[in-house]
């Protein structure tokens, strides 16, 4: 299955106008938005879990209004590094964040900076669909409920609905359970209760692979369409999905010391992904966007 | 026939079938086994019958024997040394109302418990696993040591409440608050943590998130285990009696500071009564008790499947 995989996504990327593929440029994409803001800038990020590092030295910068791919093998640290970016990683306990990780500026991890501020800008879908167990509407509702907000909650509901392409498959059952929706419709769900809180930032941890390939279709369409008002960052198990929505692409890689008694993730290449797909700097990523390793 | 020969084989699969040893292509279950499965089910069955039996012998013996008793009568008649006009009124009203104040005490305190232990208490927090273990071991205590220790410290100093309700209901609360938190700590850790992880994501605050996701959504579990300590605080006799349960009271209890009786130790006095008619009254009077019980456990029930349906 590899082997189409290496030419398809190529292909596909590169009929995408925005996206230059020729070496050293910053791409179309740049011309077409001649001040392309950094949203989050990380130098020399590391996690580690108990002290032991899953994370290592990761610098890259994350573009405003353009969906950001992290593709790897598993164990690779993908999940981990989106994690530190809301700051969901607060949550498991011994887990520790060093390095530089800026957000507009301003430094995600300063000590005055409550996580759950953090969160309301920056939102999350996960890779398993997580409904509440509450109607359509209070899944909805709930976010901006929780931040104060006020008045006609019904109007936020739809047009959030609206903005995840679900409204008109749910309209009529709106206060109907949330669990008999299509894994599809749950995860279109999230992200609609997701944008409800209006973030500036929505991160996905493989948001598709639970997905049927129609589920997941609809979803990439609304990730294109979503990156109009919103950064994205994805995490994904699916090199073609990377090619179809992603504007840039990390590759990381798990990476040994040197006794082989310990490993971590680590970012091997970031760049625009039709250079990534097509003419990689690194001869890892290659071998792994090709389908010859992973 | 030489061995290897498909005729061989041919041949064998024919006797087989002759004998009527399996089929064609499958081998019949060896026959230890079949017996082995048919033993474990008939044994599975006769444990749950003898349970039942039990539960039902006892309910018929007493429906039988407090027929001629089981009437309105039995519930609106007070406390009378003629076993003709004796009745349940005060004693149910005695329960009623400790069973009120227990309720009132063991849902914030067991529910509180149980959030702290399983949201905010670390599980490698020394003071939590301290909680923990002797949550634990309280739920094993004998419950006339906590009539004792009602005795102790409730009815004289430090609180010196004397003989009354209130007595009565702080105690059995203390009885059956281990059961609460255990219960309602399982239904929160029931709770998958993948709605903890969507709330938060969302910007909500721990504390919203355990308010508005997480009891929410333990409420059926929580509400079985408060009706289970209810239940059991209905029919606990031994504690009571070192708290001064009176078995004959002239009156109604009618508030915190009452004195009182309740239905367990109204139906022990009852069985102590030399006259056969007391015997009849004892009978009926734990009819209604196991009806009150039955009525307990289906609001539960119905309470679980009422929040269950509204999701």
């Amino acid at each position: 299955m590899y082997a189409t995989m290496s030419e398809r996504p190529a292909g596909k990327a590169m009929t995408r106008p925005r996206v230059s593929v020729r070496p050293g440029s910053r791409g179309v994409a740049e011309s077409t938005k001649p001040d392309l803001r950094r949203v989050f800038e990380l130098q020399g990020v590391g996690v580690t879990y108990s002290g032991v590092a899953a994370v290592r030295e990761v610098s890259m910068d994350i573009y405003e209004n353009e969906v950001t791919a992290l593709i790897g093998p598993s164990g690779c640290g993908k999940s981990t590094l989106i994690r530190c970016l809301n700051r969901m990683n607060d949550l498991v306990a011994d887990c520790e964040v060093v390095g530089k990780l800026h957000y507009q500026g301003e430094d995600l991890y300063g000590p005055n900076v409550d996580p759950v501020q953090v969160r309301k800008l920056i939102g999350m879908v996960f890779q398993k669909p997580n409904p509440f167990p509450k109607s359509i509407r209070d899944n909805v509702a709930f976010g901006p409920k929780m931040i104060g907000q006020e008045g006609d909650l019904d109007e936020v509901v739809e047009r959030a609905l609206r903005g995840a392409a679900l409204w008109d498959e749910v309209k009529d059952r709106l206060d109907k359970s949330a669990f008999g929706l299509s894994g599809g419709q749950q995860q279109r769900l999230c992200i609609a209760r997701c944008i409800a809180v209006e973030p500036e930032v929505i991160l996905m941890d493989e948001p598709c692979s639970a997905l049927d390939p129609i589920s997941t279709g609809r979803i990439e369409d609304l990730m294109l369409e979503l990156k109009e008002h919103y950064s994205i960052v994805i995490v994904t198990h699916n090199m073609q999905q990377a090619a179809r929505v992603s504007d840039r692409t990390a590759f990381l890689m798990v990476e040994q010391s040197p006794d082989e008694r310990a490993s971590w993730g680590r970012v091997v290449e970031y760049d625009l992904t039709g250079k990534i797909f097509t003419n990689p700097a690194d001869q890892r990523t290659e071998d792994y966007v090709s389908g010859k390793v992973g | 026939m030489r061995p290897g020969d498909p005729r061989t084989a041919r041949a064998e699969v024919a006797l087989a079938s002759a004998r009527g040893v399996g089929t064609e292509i499958f081998s019949s279950q060896p026959r230890a086994d079949v017996i082995r499965a048919a033993a474990f089910s008939v044994a599975l069955y006769a444990a749950l019958a003898l349970a039942v039996l039990g539960l039902a012998v006892l309910v018929l013996d007493n429906l039988i024997e407090g027929a001629p008793r089981l009437n309105p009568a039995l519930l609106t008649n007070g406390t009378s040394s003629l076993p003709a006009n004796a009745g349940l009124r005060s004693a149910l009203i005695g329960t009623l109302w400790i069973i009120g104040f227990v309720i009132v005490l063991i849902v914030p305190l067991g529910v509180g418990a149980a959030v702290f232990l399983e949201e905010y208490a670390g599980s490698r927090s020394r003071v939590a696993r301290l909680i923990e273990l002797n949550v634990q071991n309280l739920a094993a205590v004998p419950s006339i040591i906590y009539g004792l220790l009602g005795l102790a410290f409730i009815a004289r100093a430090p609180l010196n409440l004397g003989f009354v309700v209130l007595t009565a209901s702080l105690t059995l609360a203390l009885l059956v608050l281990p059961v609460v938190i255990l219960v309602a700590r399982e239904a929160l850790r029931a709770v998958p943590g993948s709605v903890r992880e969507g709330s938060l994501a969302l910007g909500a605050t721990k504390w919203q998130t355990i308010r508005h996701q997480v009891l929410p959504a333990a409420v059926p579990g929580i509400a079985t285990g408060v009706i289970l300590a209810i239940s059991r605080a209905i029919g606990e006799t031994a504690p009571l009696v070192p708290l001064g349960a009176a078995t004959f009271v002239t009156f109604d209890p009618n508030g915190p500071f009452s004195r009182y009786t309740a239905l367990p130790l109204q139906i022990f006095d009852w069985v102590k009564q030399p006259q056969a008619e007391f015997q009849t009254l004892a009978a009926a009077a734990i009819i209604v008790m196991l009806g009150l019980l039955l009525a307990m456990n289906s609001v539960a029930i119905w309470l679980r499947n009422r929040y269950e349906r509204s999701w």
